[in-house]
Formats: C-alpha cells, structure tokens, sequence
C-alpha cells in the first residue's frame, strides 16, 4: 500500500494540541495520510486524525463530505487506499473490521444493522460475544439501559426505526469498545430517544473515545469537545465545538449547499 | 418474578420447547423404518435404503445452504470423495463399517475444506454459480482419474462391509436398511447437536447481517468456512452410505443431477431444518422413483412441478408449515410493539 503524508492544499492542518495528539499515539487511534477515491471522484483527503482516550470527538458536514468514509475506514469496513493507522501504537492498516472490534473499536451504522432473524436480546448477546466471560454489564442490562427490555424476545425485524438504532448502540456497547464511532446515532430518532440518546453518550466512561459523525448540532453541542468539519473529503476547519458552531463559515458551508440546515439547530 | 429473570425464563421455556422438535423427528424417522423394516418386502427395504445416502447428502446441503446461507450445488464433491475413499477401501480388503466412516467423513471434510478456502469468499449467486462449477467438475474428475474412479464404467463388485470383525458382512436388504437409517440418523442428530445453541444463533447473526457480525468482532468467512468443512464431512458419510447400500459407483452419482436433488430437497423440507432436509429427500426420490415410474419418461417434469409448488405454496419449506397455519387471521394476534408503555406480548422469538 502506498503512504502519502502529506496536508492537503484544498483543506486546513488539523488544529489539535500537540498533548493531544501524543495521547492519541499512545493509546488512541491515529490516521495519517488518508485518501479513498471511486475513479476520478476523491471523496476523502486528509492529513491526519487523531483521536485519544476521552475525546469526543465530532465530525460533521454537508452530505457527501466524507464523514461516513472516514468512520469506514477507521472501523475498517472500508480499506484506504494510501495512509496508515495505528490504534495503541500498533499499525492496523489492514486489519479487518472484525479484527479491529475484538482490539476495542465498535461502531454503530448510518442505517441501523441488526440481526432481524434474531431476537432482541440475542442481537446484544452477539455483540458481547468476545466478553461473554467477563461482561462489563449482561445483555438485559444493555438492553435496560437503551429501553429495550420490555422488547428482549422480540424478533429484530419488528423493531421501529428509532428503536433499531437504539439496538444498534446497544449492540455496539455490548462489544466493550475503547474508542466508539458513532454514524448518525440521533437520525430519525424522536425527541424522547434523542433525549435518551444524549443521556446514554453523555454517561460514557471516561476512558473511552468517541467519534460521532452527525448532522444535529444540538447533538453535536451537547457531547462532543471538539468538531472537525469535512467539506468535499478535505478538513475545512477544526477547534473545540462552541468555536466551530460559532464560525459563520461553518455555518455558510452548510446553508451554501442547500442541503442541510442544520447547523443553525 | 421480575423483568430480566422474568424474560430469561420465557426465553428458556421457549428454547426448551423449540429443542424438542427436531429429535420428535427423530422418533417419527425411527418409527417410520421399523415399519418399513417389519414389512416383507426385500424390495421395499433396498429401495428405502438406497434413499437414505442423498438424504445424508441433503442433511449436509441444508447446513451449507440453510444455516450458512450459501446455497450450494457442490456437496457433491465431498459426497464423491467419501464415496470413493469407501470403495477403495473395500476393494483393497479393509471391510470395516467404522473405518469407513471415519475414512469418508475424513476425505468429505478435506475436499470441503479445501474448496471452502475458496468458496466462502463468495456469496449468493456467485457462490450458487461456483458450487455448480464445482458438481460439474467432480463429475469430470470421477469420470477422467480411472485409476480411482474407474472411469465411467464406474466401481462394481465392491464387498459390503462388516459392523465387527467376525461378523457376517452386511448384505440382507432388511440389515442394511437397519444399518444406513441408524447412520444417517446418528450422522443428522450429530448436525444438529453440533448447529444448537449460540452456534446456530452465530451462523444466524452472519447470515443475516455479515456487516454488523464483523463489526462485532465475528470471523464470519472462518464461521463459513467451518460449517462448509463440517458439512463436508456430513456428506463424506453420505457417500460411504452410498457404497454401502449400492456396492458400486459411477461418476453419474456424484453428478449435477444428484446435486440438485438434494437442493430441491432442501427448499421443499426448509432450508434450517435437518430432519425436514432429509424427510423431503425421501419424498423427492419417491416421486421421483415410485410416482414417476407409472409415467414413464416425465420424473423431471414432476420434479419440476413439485419444485414450483414447494416454492408458491410453502416459501419456508415443508417444516414451516405449521408456523404459516399458524400465522393465519383466524390465529393472528395483533402485536403492540411501539406503543410508549411497551410490548403486552412478544410476537415469537424468530431464531430459527
């Protein structure tokens, strides 16, 4: 595989701490050099991204930025074509996705995935499998805590949207991740399990890094300390989220497509 | 009792009574060769024994198609390959029962292995299209290495084989009868015990959503591969039955034909359902040989109907049956999933 390091000229270096980043070389997860393309169309460039035990970190932008690709490539769904990343100092490039959660990377999914044949509390038990021995907490209590108990022995498929998201947190939790990538986590959820959403991400363990991709800035606001905004794959800018929010730019970038308005939510 | 003891119970009632199905069929396939045992008819114990290898054979397509969910034309080649090593083995002078088993399961689960690497890497249709390649490929391989195969005359005058040493070997049609209903029931009670539990839930999680296993840590292409193998050594012991009951062989047994056979069996009896898998073998072949016979030249297009009709009316397959009777209007109840307060009763609990 190639590895070019190299900052972007259409995008901006990343604007994290130096402490920051050694942390993330130490015990987080580090991209260098990431570039994926489909043919002539460069859907992600970028210099690096850290992330380090207690970050939260966001990532956000107009459709089509590259969020969802960068989340792919960090779970290891999606293979970069150049660059490397390391997660506790140990090169996992091209180590699958399977193997990057068993090393403690979950994820949860743009669209909901779940075992629809399974029921509810066999999805969450999948999910633990490689901690059944020594669970941080039992599938019923994951369940409990997403507000799926009352549903355990439902089947998947009969799950409403909003709840199937919560299952799929749910699911991703049962893994034990140390670093938790988050796509869309609130999209199509109704204010009661936004509210529950906020309350679960907001009651995460200190320890442990999460990078959410979402287009609810109120989301955004209220869990993440820093927001890097991607504009056609490139860093458009990067700080702590207040400054970010603030940033008539960021919020221009956003109107300027006519796509997604909710920068101003 | 209180909300998550409360559901872990439901849940082990429900499992308890789900387990208890297959091995009723057990009984059912126990009861059903007696009878067939008890009758006669010399004739009738031949022919209800030469259907029970391609039930075998079925047994192991329903674990790679139904629980692995890659619908596959190629456990022919494993069947082959234990049907051959049987052969060779008796005609070399070892007449053991025993060790031919082990010697075609163990022949079955290398040729499955050894095409799984390749396999599994591939799904739905690309697998279906693969598996093909491979039934048509173990027909010309059976039918080119002559000095295993024989050729396309085949292996004859192969000894029947001995349960102990000392004992008479096993030629009495009602014996054998005995003999392959007791193999190829311990060889599906075995499927079936191996495929319980979290194992069957796991092959369940992967097909049905290989992201989201992967993204929990799951080896999905290792689960496939494993089930493949086993099933594999599933099919080895089908072809030593194979020899047993009909003491020769031609490439035309491990062909394209006998692969769809078994298929077909698969989606009539229910693709997660061994003993369903193996039930509609018997049916299959009856058709086949016994409806068939007073129409003569037209068992394919009996096949064909019995396919269509299979698919149409019974999409699950014959052992999902009673769940569609059941799921009727006159028997439906409405669930109350989303309401705020949550769920007054679970719909059914889905894993297969």
């Amino acid at each position: 595989m190639r590895t070019v390091h190299r900052i972007d000229p259409d995008g901006v270096p990343s604007q994290r701490e130096p402490g920051d980043i050694d942390r993330a070389h130490g015990n987080g997860l580090v991209a260098t050099g990431l570039r994926h393309a489909y043919g002539q169309l460069t859907v992600l460039d970028l210099d690096t991204f850290t992330v380090a035990p207690g970050d939260r970190h966001a990532v956000i932008g107009p459709n089509g930025a590259g969020k969802s690709t960068l989340l792919n490539i960090l779970a290891g769904t999606t293979r970069t074509q150049t660059g490397t990343i390391t997660y506790n100092g140990q090169v996992v490039t091209r180590r699958g996705p399977a193997w990057r959660a068993r090393a403690g990377i979950g994820r949860t999914f743009q669209h909901p995935r779940v075992y629809p044949n399974l029921t509810v509390l066999d999805c969450v038990r999948m999910g633990g499998w490689h901690h059944r021995h020594q669970p941080e907490r039992t599938p019923l209590e994951a369940l409990d805590l997403v507000g799926l108990l009352g549903y355990a022995d439902y089947p998947a498929a009969a799950l409403s949207h909003g709840h199937r998201r919560m299952l799929d947190l749910a699911v991703a939790l049962a893994g034990q991740p140390r670093v938790l990538l988050l796509d869309e986590p609130a999209a199509g959820l109704t204010d009661t399990l936004t509210t529950r959403l906020l309350d679960i991400l907001g009651r995460l363990p200190g320890w442990m890094a999460v990078v959410l991709v979402e287009h609810h800035m109120d989301v955004v606001a209220a869990l993440a300390d820093w927001t890097t905004v991607l504009h056609h794959g490139h860093r458009h800018t990067d700080g702590p989220t207040d400054t970010v929010r603030a940033d008539p730019a960021v919020t221009a970038l956003y109107l300027g497509t006519g796509g997604d308005d909710a920068a101003h939510r | 009792m209180s909300g998550p003891q409360h559901h872990i119970s439901a849940t082990v009632v429900r499992a308890l009574a789900r387990r208890a199905q297959p091995w009723s069929a057990f009984g059912l396939a126990a009861a059903v060769v007696g009878a067939v045992a008890v009758s006669p008819d010399p004739y009738l114990h031949a022919t209800a024994a030469r259907m029970l290898p391609l039930a075998v054979l079925t047994v192991s397509v329903a674990v790679v198609t139904g629980h692995a969910g890659l619908p596959t034309l190629g456990q022919v080649a494993p069947y082959a390959a234990g049907a051959y090593a049987t052969a060779r083995l008796a005609l070399a002078g070892t007449d053991l029962a025993l060790l031919h088993l082990l010697a075609a399961a163990g022949a079955g689960a290398v040729t499955a292995g050894a095409l799984g690497a390749l396999l599994v890497r591939y799904r739905a249709t690309v697998f279906l299209m693969l598996s093909l390649a491979v039934a048509e490929l173990t027909a010309i391989t059976a039918a080119q290495w002559r000095t295993v195969s024989g050729g396309t005359d085949g292996l004859a005058g192969i000894p029947a084989p001995r349960l102990l040493p000392g004992l008479p070997p096993l030629t009495a049609d009602r014996t054998v009868l005995l003999y392959t209903a007791a193999v190829a029931i311990a060889a599906t009670a075995a499927a079936i015990t191996l495929l319980d539990g979290d194992r069957r839930t796991l092959l369940a999680a992967v097909r049905a959503n290989e992201a989201r296993a992967s993204a929990s840590g799951h080896q999905v292409t290792a689960y496939l591969w494993t089930a493949h193998t086993g099933a594999g050594a599933l099919a080895g012991i089908g072809g030593a039955l194979l020899i047993h009951t009909h003491r020769w062989i031609t490439p035309a047994d491990v062909g394209f034909t006998t692969a769809a056979l078994a298929l077909l069996a698969v989606v009539i009896g229910g693709a997660t359902s061994l003993p369903g898998a193996a039930a509609a073998t018997v049916a299959v072949l009856a058709v086949r040989d016994v409806v068939g016979a007073s129409l003569p030249g037209h068992a394919p297009l009996l096949l064909g109907a019995l396919f269509v009709t299979a698919v149409y009316l019974l999409p699950g397959g014959l052992t999902a049956l009673s769940a569609r009777l059941a799921s009727l209007p006159i028997h439906r109840r409405r669930p109350t999933l989303h309401t705020p307060e949550g769920p007054d009763q679970p719909v059914t609990r889905s894993t297969p």
